[in-house]
């Protein structure tokens, strides 16, 4: 098939502190969380107290503006606390776990043979519906909605992050009936984009178009992929899932129990035993970590777009990266001096170290400058591969002005896409937040 | 090395958040940060960030001016000294000419950077670097004669008018140094033009005549230059607009660390030859500068100094990636069209920039329009088109 799509513009930053790709069974955690800010946009409204009882795939909170969209316990046990933060917004629900999960039981079913209703039913009623996320907003997938495609990027380009393929290997089935599932609740095609050198297991998916996908991060953006496929205009909602997500919907199927699985590759300089860690969304990653001191910054997610949190605290409920890299508060004596401090990775050729391309490099979190006044120009283009004016629509969003964001192309992009300008810009510009900013203004202007 | 660290922090100190000096705190700062990079950590978004920040960039620029500063220092001295005396040392010549530009640096630098901190504390914001660079361009695109006093006022002017009021760094329509320039241009014409100002003390002593190329021609007289002298810059100008042959060796430089746009500076090479081949070719009877062969065009004034050092300005010029051949494409051409229609102004490559950079703006509108158009097109069709996957 002629589905290749090569990306040119982009930046692959290699990092120090790969994961093994040895697969591991992470310790059951004592307690886990569901964190609603993980949801953008959803207001939690709680169904149970602290104090109940609960069985895997039961119900804690649903979406208030779309009931359908229930949240469930990924395992069971006792529900120990709802930690709230400013404005009483709930930030953790966290639940102690049994020592052995009991399921709250959907019942097994084909999801081919099946009546789609039944199959989307099975899909909220079990809490897998978070799974599917909708562009535009990048936010949780309304069910009511009938999406025009949906996508899944089963591949991986950001750095340090967890190789899909292998964390899907042993799930192929899974996912397999995932996908079956996912053909159903869209009257278009589901895509799935692989990676060039991805093996056959992936290229012989069934009822899915195949597009092979090749080029520098962010190719694997699942954002840039639609952008070339099957570009969202106004109007047109897509739905997207994560490639582990995807085999968790079919275990749904398979087994008919709520499948919380998540795959985390550990990894980054700082951590130890970087393995690939099989446990379940939500887990404590102090039993992924261990003791790490207050020089080591946690994300969870890769370093572009990743959640700092602290030890003790719990998984995000997408990502399947744990990346641990040294703080960088430190000052440096003129480090303002071109061609100094090569040891930082940089993009642009002030600096020497884009003569080792091939050099690994440990980053830390140093913001390498303060913000300042836009002032050059060309450099988010280099890393931006869609037919989208980057710096320009910032400046829409910035301005909040509605008719020039949604002409320069807002519908098509998420905080994501922009991760790369985060990192390369040397205003210093947090991007990201921009864009969230301005889709949060679309969401509530256009809907 | 750790015990300027805390000496800094002591003096600090006060002007910290809800301590007494806070409002100076930008000035501070800017000191501060010019020793250290700060030890601020990433908060929100990317987790990790380029080595670049503004004052690299700012300061790789100031590096790829200095050897032509250098040069622009030498050749002040040597103007003067070889038509007042036969021979002339290398040291001889250089101590001459940074008697003279040291002081209009200083001035430009004092003035110019003096305005900036006080709106920098003024509009609570940090002080932004970018006058790092005009405040040493200035000095460099000035008659060496001009008094210090009209070297301050035009700086004066070009920040407050020119930047300050758009909002600061970033904000400006018009590049800082050509304003000031273009300011004394129309202030102190005697001082901007004519033939007695391009040498140093050529107005003081007999002995001392100093005309530009470009101005004699203006004036139909021929020239006594060889290509090779034009070329390697030993003419009269402005301070440091000359050196043809160093100016492009740092405009690769620039090029090559990605800090200027090769593509404003090729095409607006690319304009001026094609307008100057224009002119040579309707060979008109009686204008010397129509008939001046189009490679020595590209050779005399400021145009290579004005492409590779203002026309790559990103803030005033064009900032999308097709908008910027055009911008340059323009720059180019009105240059010589400038230089030739109108021997008032010989140097047509500053007012060329100023004029494009005024219709910067429209360019990428137009340009960004071309996107917006192809955006809805697409929706129109409602179907999947196949777009050019090779991005």
């Amino acid at each position: 098939m002629s589905n290749d799509i090569r990306i040119k513009r982009g930046l692959t930053l290699r990092l120090k502190g790969e994961a093994e790709k040895t697969l591991v069974d992470a310790p059951r955690s004592k307690t886990f969380a569901i964190k609603p800010p993980d949801f953008h946009s959803v207001i939690p409204k709680m169904i149970v107290k602290e104090g109940a009882t609960l069985q895997a795939g039961d119900e804690i909170f649903f979406s208030k503006y779309a009931p359908e969209v229930r949240f469930t316990s990924p395992v069971s046990g006792t529900l120990k606390e709802i930690k709230r933060g400013a404005k009483r917004r709930i930030m953790e629900v966290i639940i102690e776990a049994d020592a052995q999960d009991t399921f709250r039981d959907f019942g097994k079913m084909d999801p081919l043979s099946g009546d789609a209703e039944a199959v989307k039913e099975k899909i909220y009623a079990s809490g897998s519906g978070v799974f599917i996320k909708q562009r535009p907003y990048d936010i949780v997938a309304d069910p009511k909605d009938s999406p025009k495609a949906i996508f899944v990027s089963a591949m991986n380009t950001a750095p340090l992050s967890g190789d899909v393929e292998f964390i899907l290997k042993d799930r192929m089935q899974a996912f397999q009936v995932g996908l079956n599932a996912l053909t159903r609740l869209t009257a278009g095609k589901v895509h799935v984009s692989i990676a060039k050198d991805a093996g056959s297991d992936l290229r012989n998916l069934q009822n899915v178009e195949i597009h092979q996908v090749s080029g520098p991060h962010p190719a694997a953006n699942v954002g840039v992929q639609i952008h070339h496929i099957d570009p969202i205009n106004q109007g047109d909602r897509v739905w997207t899932v994560g490639p582990e997500d995807v085999a968790n919907i079919g275990d749904l199927f398979l087994t008919g129990n709520f499948s919380p699985i998540r795959t985390v590759a550990l990894a980054g300089s700082s951590a130890e035993n970087r393995k690939y860690y099989r446990t379940v969304i939500g887990a404590n990653v102090a039993d992924l970590v261990g003791t790490v001191n207050n020089d080591i910054r946690i994300i969870s997610g890769d370093v572009f777009t990743g959640d700092k949190i602290s030890n003790g605290q719990y998984l995000s409920f997408y990502p399947n990266t744990l990346t641990l890299i040294p703080e960088g508060n430190k000052y440096r004596m003129f480090g303002w001096l071109p061609f100094t401090y090569n040891n930082i990775p940089s993009n642009s050729r002030t600096s020497l170290s884009w003569l080792f391309p091939n050099k690994e490099y440990e980053v830390n979190t140093n913001l390498n400058g303060e913000d300042r006044a836009l002032v050059v120009t060309g450099e988010m283009e280099e890393v931006f591969p869609m037919d989208i004016f980057p710096m320009q629509l910032l400046k829409a969003c910035m301005a909040g002005d509605i008719e020039k964001m949604e002409n320069l192309g807002i519908y098509e992009v998420a905080p994501e896409d922009f991760a790369l300008i985060d990192y390369v810009n040397t205003s210093k510009l947090e991007a990201q937040e921009i864009i969230r900013l301005g889709l949060d203004l679309m969401i509530t202007e256009v809907g | 090395m750790e015990w300027i660290r805390q000496k800094l922090d002591k003096f600090k100190k006060p002007f910290g958040k809800g301590e007494k000096l806070e409002k100076y705190a930008p000035a501070v700062n800017a000191i501060d940060t010019f020793l250290y990079t700060p030890n601020h950590t990433t908060q929100k978004g990317a987790h990790v960030r380029d080595a670049v920040d503004l004052k690299r960039v700012m300061i790789t620029v100031v590096l790829s001016m200095i050897p032509v500063l250098i040069f622009g220092m030498w050749n002040t001295g040597y103007q003067y000294l070889s038509q007042i005396q036969a021979e002339v040392g290398f040291w001889e010549a250089l101590g001459h000419g940074a008697s003279k530009v040291v002081p209009m640096i200083v001035v430009s630098y004092a003035v110019g950077l003096g305005i900036e901190f006080a709106f920098a504390v003024m509009r609570g914001h940090e002080v932004n670097e970018g006058y790092l660079v005009t405040g040493l361009l200035i000095p460099m695109i000035m008659p060496v004669d001009i008094p210090l006093w009209m070297l301050a006022v035009s700086v004066v002017f070009a920040v407050l008018i020119g930047k300050e009021a758009f909002g600061g760094t970033g904000m400006n329509i018009l590049n800082p140094a050509l304003t000031a320039r273009a300011f004394a241009f129309f202030a102190y014409p005697t001082f901007m033009s004519g033939n007695q100002v391009w040498v140093s003390e050529a107005s003081n002593v007999d002995a001392v005549s100093g005309e530009t190329i470009l101005g004699s021609l203006a004036a139909g007289e021929q020239v006594n230059y060889s290509v090779m002298e034009m070329f390697m810059g030993y003419i009269p100008g402005s301070v440091a607009e000359t050196p043809t042959l160093l100016i492009l060796l740092c405009g690769l430089f620039l090029i090559f660390t990605k800090v200027g746009s090769w593509r404003i500076m090729l095409s607006a090479f690319i304009g001026a030859a094609v307008m100057a081949l224009i002119f040579n070719a309707l060979n008109i009877e009686g204008n010397e500068l129509t008939n001046f062969p189009w490679y020595q065009h590209l050779l005399v004034g400021g145009l290579a100094f004005g492409i590779v050092y203002m026309a790559t300005d990103p803030v005033s010029g064009a900032q999308t990636t097709r908008g910027k051949w055009i911008y340059g494409f323009l720059i180019g051409l009105f240059s010589i069209m400038i230089r030739i229609f109108n021997p008032a102004y010989p140097e047509g490559v500053m007012m060329a920039i100023l004029l494009m950079n005024v219709f910067a703006p429209t360019i990428d509108h137009y340009v960004i329009q071309a996107n917006v158009k192809r955006r809805k097109k697409r929706k129109e069709k409602g179907i999947n088109p196949q777009i050019d996957t090779a991005v």
